[in-house]
């Protein structure tokens, strides 16, 4: 099932020393790509059919194309990676930086080439040492390689927890030194990004993908894959598997052959119970449900994407209304407090949530759970709020049973037997918004 | 030997406008000073040629700014959904107990701060524990006393 493109050789090879990686052709599809006028390398891009890996699946070569030419905006163009990987379940771009970071870095110069940027930002979680150190090592061994920097300059950066900047233009806001809050949009980067100028905003494994594609030709990569989804993804399991870890598969493969044939399947002899498709932001699917094709199409048609491609498993022990807790706890802390319904509904969730767990909510409160879902979804700057609430809505239409039991029999039909159990989040740490006491 | 301010003028130079300096240099200020004090903020606006107040605003968003005393070592228990799934409450119970603290307090020594913390990206490799800033895999509560000894010994 698995299919090397963007880690090809990192099995065999420690692919984070420059010698190894050129002794496999490394920074070959760079001499091409320069070779070439910028307009051929987005042309080759558009032929890959490559969507970006980030979740939003926009189409890499479009986004190129949007940067305006040099005479229609005097602003210099910016390349900024989006390498802020904290999606719930998504662990992939930790690996690719960590183990492939030149094909990364080489990525990175063949798109600074294509959107005629000289300036490059690699936006790199605060909490993610490991890959930092990697990329900083690799760039430091390039530093007298100006025949592969060709005068560019990359500069790594280095963010300080805030899961709200991995969505563009707050990483863009942070970037520039200011709290991590969305923009609205329009304009988008692409016309008006880092400091007001044209720049493009790709994901680790996006810019990771376009040395193959420009070594292969687009066409060729494009073989790989289904429609829509075309090419590999490498997508990150965890949770109730026995084999938890980065796979990288040709997209459309089935979601069971990546449960039970990647990730070994459900450990301790246990029944699966739930799968997250593709990260915490993601509706989740019955175990009945994953007869699909992991690919934009045949998830869009249950409903669900592929998001970040994180696949967490749950096993049968698993009480929905704890993952809705946990689940929504998480999007209460992150919330920038921008807009009102999901700084808001976020917390309204978890309390809810929390009566139901209790075995305290009446009737009325599992509608109005779903009541401030639907209040939250679309009403926001940024999907932040609506993923969550699209998240937890979903947990309650696909086991309303289990919801229904919570309030008929007054207590968690799980309780302790459930991993979710009792699971102390930040939210409850909170030190840095405090919330003052109302006096009576 | 570099002082903080030259170090700042290096980082500032990195980028198209000063302010993208920011976050480096509260990171930069929290490794002097332990954690974002009234100094180090004074410090970090000094370099940036910005207010004390711009630079606590921006910090206060930041899960990794402390803008109050912290222990000398930072443990954190990723308590996200993967990392639950196999047991990280479990692990951070271990290290509530190792080190006499509840999570989200410092030892009584100063020497170790205890928090829970959300989804670090390592969700395969669970539980991650963040020790110092250096992830640890696959931690098992067994783990725990010998991940403290080895900061206590490291002290």
């Amino acid at each position: 099932v698995a299919h090397d493109v963007v880690l090809a050789g990192a099995a065999d090879r420690d692919l984070t020393k420059l010698a190894e990686y050129e002794a496999i052709g490394g920074y070959r599809a760079l001499a091409k790509a320069r070779s070439l006028p910028a307009q051929a390398v987005i042309d080759e891009l558009m032929a890959s059919e490559l969507r970006g890996r980030g979740g939003a699946f926009f189409p890499t070569g479009r986004k190129w194309a949007f940067i305006p030419k040099p005479d229609q905006n005097p602003n210099p163009h910016y390349l900024v990676v989006n390498a802020d990987e904290s999606e719930p379940g998504s662990f992939k771009d930790n690996e690719i930086m960590s183990r492939v970071p030149h094909r990364f870095i080489e990525g990175c110069l063949i798109t600074a080439h294509a959107v005629e940027s000289t300036r490059v930002f690699i936006y790199v979680r605060g909490e993610y040492t490991g890959p930092f150190e990697v990329l900083t090592a690799a760039l430091d061994e390039l530093r007298d390689r100006g025949d592969i920097l060709g005068g560019v300059s990359i500069v790594v950066h280095r963010g300080a927890g805030a899961y709200i900047c991995g969505e563009e233009t707050a990483l863009l806001e942070s970037l520039e030194g200011k709290r991590g809050q969305p923009r609205t949009k329009p304009p988008y980067p692409a016309i008006e990004g880092l400091y007001d100028s044209p720049t493009v905003v790709n994901n680790v494994e996006t810019v990771a993908t376009v040395p193959p594609i420009v070594e292969m030709g687009g066409a060729e990569y494009a073989k790989l894959g289904v429609a829509d989804s075309r090419g590999t993804r490498v997508v990150s399991i965890s949770g109730h598997v026995q084999r938890p870890g980065n796979y990288e598969i040709e997209n459309g493969t089935s979601m069971r052959a990546l449960i039970y044939d990647l990730g070994g399947g459900v450990p301790h002899g246990r029944d699966l119970k739930a799968v997250i498709p593709g990260g915490s932001s993601t509706v989740i699917l019955r175990y009945d449900e994953i007869d699909v094709g992991y690919d934009f199409n045949s998830l869009l048609a249950l409903n669900t994407a592929m998001g970040s491609a994180g696949v967490v498993a749950l096993d049968d022990r698993c009480c929905m209304v704890q993952l809705g807790i946990r689940i929504s706890e998480f999007y209460e802390h992150e919330s920038c407090g921008k807009c009102t319904p999901c700084r808001e509904g976020t917390r309204w969730m978890t309390q809810i949530l929390r009566r139901l767990e209790a075995g305290d909510a009446e009737q009325h409160e599992l509608d109005l759970l779903l009541d401030v879902c639907d209040r939250i979804n679309g009403k926001c700057l940024c999907p932040l709020g609506e993923t969550a609430a699209v998240a937890v809505a979903s947990y309650v239409d696909k086991f309303r049973g289990e919801f229904q039991q919570h309030v008929d029999e007054g207590r968690c039909p799980f309780g302790d037997s459930s991993p979710l159990h009792n699971v102390l989040a930040p939210v409850a740490m909170h030190t840095h918004s405090p919330v003052a006491e109302v006096p009576a | 030997v570099s002082t903080y301010y030259d170090e700042v003028q290096e980082l500032k130079a990195q980028y198209p406008d000063w302010r993208s300096a920011t976050l480096p240099a509260l990171r930069l200020a929290q490794e002097r000073h332990g954690y974002l004090s009234s100094e180090a903020l004074r410090d970090c606006a000094d370099a940036l040629g910005t207010t004390p107040a711009f630079c606590e605003a921006v910090a206060s968003f930041y899960d990794m700014f402390h803008l109050a005393p912290v222990g000398r070592h930072m443990v954190e228990v990723c308590t996200n959904v993967s990392c639950a799934l196999v047991g990280a409450q479990q692990v951070l119970e271990a290290f509530e107990q190792e080190l006499g603290v509840r999570a989200g307090e410092t030892t009584e020594d100063g020497e170790v701060t205890l928090r829970p913390i959300e989804c670090l990206g390592g969700c395969g490799w669970a539980t991650i524990v963040s020790v110092d800033h250096h992830y640890r895999t696959h931690v098992q509560p067994e783990d725990v006393a010998r991940i403290v000894e080895e900061l206590r010994g490291g002290a």
